[in-house]
């Protein structure tokens, strides 16, 4: 995918980079998975090993951090192979934020499950949470493929994670407002819709980052803030029937 | 005992066939003794000489047999040899991949493709597969710690699947690796099934059998001789018994679907006459709600690659809801049309009611299980609950997108797009 350097330490270097992008992208995705998996089993075992899984991606996005710094230093890069390296910090520091919000769902576990709550609560935050998943999931695809052509997806996608979003916001109000005791589970509930959120947008930076490392042109910036959750108030919204 | 004697014997025989096969040369050798020993009239040397070349005679010849067999052997390894690594890798069923040192694809075979998708020769293996246990599977191999190696591989998006994973080098000094994909989706999604539909199953039908089991016990008990009640409860009960019925189809057909995670390739759908006779077949219903269909179909042929009874399925839910739901508009417009828009160029399908719209907050939430934008309507239509999903479910097999457009009072559009390829 690069063109051949004289020094061939150097594509030696620049592949690393990105083999350590791929498997932080990977734990990312799995670290995503199974915390709204601990979650939606009430598995407080899983979600400890979300926790505990943290810390790889934090010594992924140090490595590669040094490793770029290294390489800028030694090789002075310039054009596409600058834009590789610049857009690698900006990646691993991407992913390692979505291993942050995975964990911070995990932490909630515990919190949530405390009384049985109907699965009908969790169906919601399950869809949600596939639809930042396969947006994650493609987006890494394409880093591995460098098909910018079919990075049109990701703003639809985004878009869709908004809707569901805000969708899930108003259910969850009408159930705090259905029943007290309701309100606790709930409200980390919806902690974890935003995190869960925040994760698909991070992807979205993600794609614009290689979308500039790819081209060199930044993405065409037309982006509407789609989560109308802001707006939402109890007036509005009635109880679910 | 009768082992040896059958090898002694087999050896007596092949001794005389090496001695028949060499009679030539024992002739030619007796031959030469015999001038010899009229040259010089040695007598004892004479019987010696000739003992030695009939037993030279009887092992010799064994060089030559063996070579006769090796050569045999020989064509095959040619064979083999000549024996191109894409045709054997196409012979494969299971998804095989071979990479190189540097973990860049080589070559992959077309269930590969199929199954995965947007690989390429030259693409990084370890970008594309980017699960931990993968990574530590790939690492192993390439750092030359194991030669071989096995896995159990989940993806999760866009549709469940499981594999064992096996990667082991290629030959000696090759430099080169396979990876075969092994799948175990059916066995996991057998098990998988059987909870979800329990869960679902339990949990849908507790709501009819309770209100059935409720009039049971009121007809056996206050409404024992009152004929009008029993009428009317015994009613009620065959359309809770209806429903169940229609849950348990809807719920056995989505695990169905779930069973067999891709399609098949290869078979074409003709659009047209599915959608036409998904029209026929709903043509009462429409009549029943008053509700007349139109139709737009662009020109030209409108094939797309896919499984006709489940895109049948697909459209049959579509237009089923729109006659239920979109009953107050009177009439419902299916049109199909090309599309070039986007990345990937397919066939639209859209299908428009006129009824009263789906509220905003409730359409990216519609193709979920059981979710239901009004449980009364959904009740009084005999909805299920699971008729979206499925479609949901099929167009994903299909990589397909449902796209939903709607405003509450305009009706609501529900457009499939097909990708052509």
């Amino acid at each position: 995918m690069q063109s051949v350097h004289i020094v061939s330490a150097y594509d030696e270097e620049l592949k690393y980079l990105s083999k350590r992008i791929a498997a932080m992208g990977g734990h990312a995705e799995r670290m995503v998975e199974q915390a709204v998996t601990a979650l939606v089993n009430a598995d407080p075992g899983l979600a400890q090993k979300v926790i505990r899984d943290d810390t790889v991606l934090d010594e992924g996005q140090r490595e590669i951090d040094d490793k770029a710094i290294i390489i800028i230093a030694k090789r002075q890069p310039m054009a596409a192979d600058l834009r590789e390296i610049v857009g690698t910090i900006r990646i691993s520091a991407d992913l390692e934020r979505v291993g942050d919000l995975a964990k911070n769902v995990a932490k909630r576990v515990v919190a949530v499950t405390d009384g049985r709550q109907p699965t009908s609560l969790f169906r919601g935050l399950e869809a949600l949470s596939n639809l930042a998943l396969t947006q994650l999931k493609e987006v890494l695809d394409v880093y591995a493929s460098r098909s910018v052509e079919k990075i049109g997806f990701v703003r639809d996608r985004d878009d869709q994670i908004d809707a569901m979003y805000t969708s899930l916001f108003r259910e969850l109000l009408t159930y705090m407002m259905e029943d007290p005791r309701n309100i606790t589970p709930c409200t980390h509930l919806l902690f974890c819709a935003k995190n869960i959120e925040r994760i698909g947008d991070h992807a979205t930076n993600i794609a614009e980052t290689i979308y500039y490392i790819v081209t060199g042109d930044q993405l065409p910036a037309e982006r509407p803030k789609g989560d109308k959750t802001d707006k939402i108030s109890l007036s509005e919204t009635q109880p679910v029937k | 005992m009768a082992d040896l004697d059958a090898e002694q014997k087999g050896t007596a025989q092949t001794m005389a066939a090496r001695l028949w096969d060499s009679r030539w040369l024992l002739a030619a050798g007796i031959v030469a003794v015999l001038a010899v020993y009229a040259l010089a009239g040695i007598s004892a040397y004479v019987v010696l000489a000739s003992l030695l070349l009939l037993l030279a005679a009887a092992i010799l010849p064994a060089t030559g047999a063996r070579q006769s067999t090796g050569s045999g052997a020989a064509i095959e390894a040619i064979g083999l040899q000549r024996l191109s690594g894409e045709y054997l890798a196409a012979a494969v069923a299971d998804p095989l991949i071979i990479f190189d040192r540097a973990a860049t694809i080589v070559h992959a075979n077309a269930a590969a493709f199929a199954a995965f998708g947007g690989i390429a020769p030259g693409m990084s293996l370890s970008l594309k597969f980017r699960a931990p246990e993968m990574q530590t599977l790939l690492d192993g191999v390439l750092s030359g710690d194991v030669a071989s190696d096995v896995v159990d591989y989940m993806e999760k998006l866009p549709v469940e699947r499981a594999y064992r994973v096996s990667v082991s080098s290629v030959g000696h000094a090759t430099d080169l690796y396979v990876l075969v994909f092994k799948d175990q989706s059916e066995t996991r999604r057998i098990d998988r099934m059987r909870a979800d539909f329990i869960a679902n199953a339990s949990h849908e039908l507790r709501t009819p059998l309770a209100s059935i089991a409720g009039f049971i016990e009121t007809l056996r008990g206050p409404a024992r001789n009152d004929a009008a009640a029993r009428d009317q409860f015994l009613q009620i009960m065959q359309s809770q018994t209806g429903r169940m019925a229609r849950l348990i189809d809807d719920l056995l057909s989505l695990s169905r679907l779930e069973m067999k995670p891709y399609l098949k390739p290869g078979t074409e759908v003709n659009l047209r006459q599915t959608v036409d006779s998904v029209i026929d077949s709903l043509g009462p219903l429409a009549s029943e709600n008053a509700v007349a269909i139109e139709r737009h179909y662009a020109d030209g042929p409108l094939h797309v690659p896919g499984d006709r009874d489940e895109l049948f399925q697909v459209f049959e839910n579509l237009l089923e809801n729109a006659c239920k739901y979109g009953q107050s508009g009177g009439r419902v417009v299916v049109s199909i049309a090309h599309s070039d828009a986007g990345s990937e160029p397919g066939i639209d399908v859209t299908i428009r009611d006129f009824g009263p719209g789906i509220p905003e907050e409730h359409i990216p939430r519609i193709t979920e299980r059981f979710y239901r934008v009004d449980v009364e309507t959904s009740r009084t239509q005999k909805g299920t609950g699971l008729g979206l999903s499925i479609v949901k479910h099929i167009l994903t097999r299909h990589n397909a997108r449902l796209s939903i457009k709607s405003e509450v009072g305009n009706g609501a559009a529900f457009s499939v797009h097909l990708p052509t390829h």
